[in-house]
């Protein structure tokens, strides 16, 4: 009893720096973000005394659900586009010879020795009317010489993949690594397609990966507003344009911490869901655990 | 009927390694056929072409008449119990076994039944829900089982599936296996490099080296009668003396009163250096003059303290005891001949406490049969590694003194 009290102050102990740390880098800010919600804006762009609903009723712009709207979508196309590259990649680097992997996996993280708004605006470059790409795809006659590739959804969607793509192969590719591909041969042996037995055996295997891939782009992509701003247009507008709008050019925070919160909440959702199917499959391992 | 599976003259090499070289091989329906051979003699190699994962460089695989070399895994009606049992962790027994049938698309009635029925025959139903991780090796092990025999494949392909699991448990496994074989009728092809294992569960045993086959028999043929020094010394215990052939034996025989000489092609007369000239059977018609191992078996030997009477075809040879091991049913003695130290077992078949016990330093006649000796080719280098040198400071050989008295 008494020892079972002291390693339980001990877990708490060596919890505790962890405790605090999300509770001042992360719970607070986020209260913080949704208490400012109902507080008045300054004309000098402060925060007011008191408490209203002001900021609550301008919520309701009309333009608002469009915005969520494709900023959800667009998230969801990109996280999806980002796996659904991501774990075929994956699958070839496990698979492949030891020194052939080295140079792969240098391949995925060599982006990031380049600043990320650098890497933005190459696309602007290449996607550009007068540009590389556009050219190209003219002179093979896959596109009108009229034809727009910049400043819509499609230029944010295909910057947000390529964009997020390192993010989705390497949690993804660590799984695939430990995955026993045995089990594949097991699976085809069983007279499992070559195609069955990724589906039914790899895909599950790697699952953890899947949905921390997830997880790593789905959540930043909610936030981006810098490629919808260098390669999007009015149309391409998100959430996090909105937000710097609100904080920059009309001062007004109240109305920005609105916009953030919705989106939190947005963000929070699927967590919380996870967590909860997550919590469906534990207790048939906490019987395991009785049972051992 | 008689060539269910067959392999013709397949052959695989990864680099310059043959792993299998020109193998033919046929196996009959329902049989249990075992290859056995030392690390990295290519039984796995063979058993994956079988399986389809690998292509033979050469040769084509045959099974019930139809010619599979081409086909796909997932086409071949053979299924595989792997070595690592590779169980899907994230399904549970029940799915496990039940993967094949689905994949088919049978029947959800059918696969419930089936499933059923392979869990009462490896006596899991109460486990069905258990995901592979809940469950021991030995379990893991039936659930491999039953899940290739579900599919009601033509032959059963097992690589080493008892590798993993300790003595007990592998004995207790090795009947199962032998149970189920005789239950299901399904042809077994059973890879091990525990001659034990091949020789109690095999209807016949391939031995195999380097990507060869050595010899292929009943494990009595190949215990009995090895046709290799290789196959002598990696069945079994043996001992090798080596020998050059000398002129066949002379036969007497007593013809209505009269003594004729003829001579008798049979028994070879064999030179062994500090030993008196030996008899030896000789079926392979080894001609005179040829160096040859001799390789008798432990217990093939008589061991006495009193010469044995001379008899035809006796062999005798005087030596002194160096080490006895007491083993329970057995007694193991290590008997110094000239430069041989002999391994010799003796079965107590009588009540040992009344007689006088054979100990270390005496002196002993040791005898045998010439039908018991094997003139074999003299074996490689690498043969050599097989032969486990006899342990020279054991049993009563540390006594002080006592090699004073
Ligand atoms: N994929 C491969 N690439 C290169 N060489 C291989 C490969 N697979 C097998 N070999 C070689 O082929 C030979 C036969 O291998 P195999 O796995 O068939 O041996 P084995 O008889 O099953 O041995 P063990 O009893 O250790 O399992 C070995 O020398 C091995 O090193
Ligand atoms: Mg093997």
């Amino acid at each position: 009893m008494k020892a079972g009290a002291r390693t339980r102050l001990a877990e708490w102990l060596v919890t505790l720096p962890s405790f605090v740390w999300l509770g001042v880098l992360f719970l607070v800010p986020t209260v913080l973000v949704f208490a400012i919600t109902f507080k008045p804006a300054t004309p000098f762009g402060g925060i007011g005394e008191g408490w209203t609903l002001d900021t609550l009723r301008t919520l309701g712009n009309p333009n608002y659900p469009a915005i969520l709207w494709r900023t959800i979508r667009l998230s969801m196309l990109a996280t999806g586009g980002c796996i659904l590259l991501a774990t075929p990649m994956a699958y070839y680097m496990a698979r492949a010879g030891a020194a052939w992997r080295r140079w792969l996996l240098l391949l995925v993280v060599l982006p990031f020795w380049t600043s990320s708004l650098v890497r933005i605006f190459a696309w602007k470059v290449l996607l550009h009317p007068e540009g590389m790409l556009k050219q190209a795809l003219v002179w093979l006659g896959l596109a009108g010489p009229d034809a727009m590739l910049l400043y819509n959804e499609n230029a944010v969607l295909l910057v947000m993949v390529y964009t997020e793509l390192p993010f989705a192969i390497l949690p993804i590719y660590a799984a695939a690594e430990k995955f026993d591909f045995r089990l594949i041969e097991a699976a085809k042996d069983l007279g499992a397609s070559s195609f069955r037995a990724f589906r039914s055996v790899f895909l599950p295997g790697i699952r953890v990966g899947l949905l921390t891939a997830f997880l790593m782009v789905f959540i930043p992509s909610l936030g981006s507003y810098v490629i919808p701003d260098i390669v999007g247009g009015p149309t391409s507008e998100m959430v996090g344009n909105k937000i710097a709008q609100r904080t920059f050019v009309d001062r007004n925070l109240p109305h920005a911490a609105g916009l953030s919160a919705i989106l939190a909440v947005a963000v929070l959702a699927p967590l919380l869901a996870i967590a909860s199917l997550r919590r469906r499959e534990s207790p048939r391992d906490a019987l395991r655990e009785e049972g051992v | 009927m008689s060539d269910f599976l067959q392999f013709e003259d397949v052959s695989k090499h990864y680099g310059a390694v043959k792993a299998v070289d020109h193998v033919s091989l046929s196996v009959k329906q329902g049989e249990f056929f075992s290859l056995l051979g030392p690390s990295g003699c290519g039984k796995t190699t063979l058993l994956r072409i079988l399986a389809g994962f690998e292509q033979p460089d050469t040769g084509r695989v045959l099974l019930g008449g139809e010619d599979v070399t081409d086909l796909p895994p997932y086409e071949r009606k053979v299924n595989t119990i792997f070595q690592s049992y590779a169980l899907f962790p994230h399904l549970s027994v029940w799915d496990n076994i039940a993967f094949g049938l689905k994949v088919a698309k049978r029947p959800k009635k059918e696969i419930q039944s089936e499933v059923e029925a392979m869990l009462a025959l490896i006596q899991m139903e109460d486990q069905a829900w258990k995901k592979p991780d809940q469950i021991s090796g030995g379990q893991k092990q039936r659930v491999a089982i039953a899940r290739a025999l579900v599919n009601k494949p033509r032959v059963l392909l097992l690589d080493e599936p008892l590798a993993a699991l300790d003595l007990k448990l592998r004995q207790r496994m090795l009947i199962e296996l032998d149970l189920i074989h005789d239950e299901v009728g399904i042809t077994f092809l059973y890879v091990t490099h525990d001659q034990g294992e091949a020789m109690s569960l095999s209807d016949r045993i391939a031995v195999m080296q380097a990507g060869k086959i050595e010899q292929l028999g009943t494990p009595a043929e190949i215990y009995e009668a090895p046709r290799s020094s290789f196959v002598a010394a990696f069945i079994g215990d043996t001992n090798f003396f080596d020998g050059v052939v000398a002129e066949p034996l002379e036969k007497h025989t007593v013809l209505d009163g009269f003594l004729s000489v003829a001579v008798d092609r049979d028994y070879s007369r064999l030179k062994i250096e500090d030993f008196p000239d030996l008899e030896c059977f000789n079926d392979k018609q080894i001609r005179q003059g040829e160096h040859v191992f001799l390789s008798i078996r432990p217990e093939k030997f008589r061991i006495s303290r009193e010469k044995p009477e001379g008899r035809p075809h006796l062999n005798i040879l005087e030596g002194g005891v160096e080490d006895v091991i007491y083993l329970g049913s057995q007694t193991k003695y290590w008997v110094r001949v000239g430069d041989y130290r002999i391994s010799v077992i003796r079965q107590h078949s009588r009540y040992l406490l009344d007689e006088k016990p054979i100990r270390w330093n005496e002196r002993v006649w040791l005898s045998w049969h010439a039908d018991d000796g094997f003139m074999l080719e003299k074996y490689s280098e690498q043969d050599e590694a097989l032969l486990q040198p006899p342990p020279e400071e054991v049993g009563e050989t540390s006594e002080p003194g006592a090699g004073a008295s």
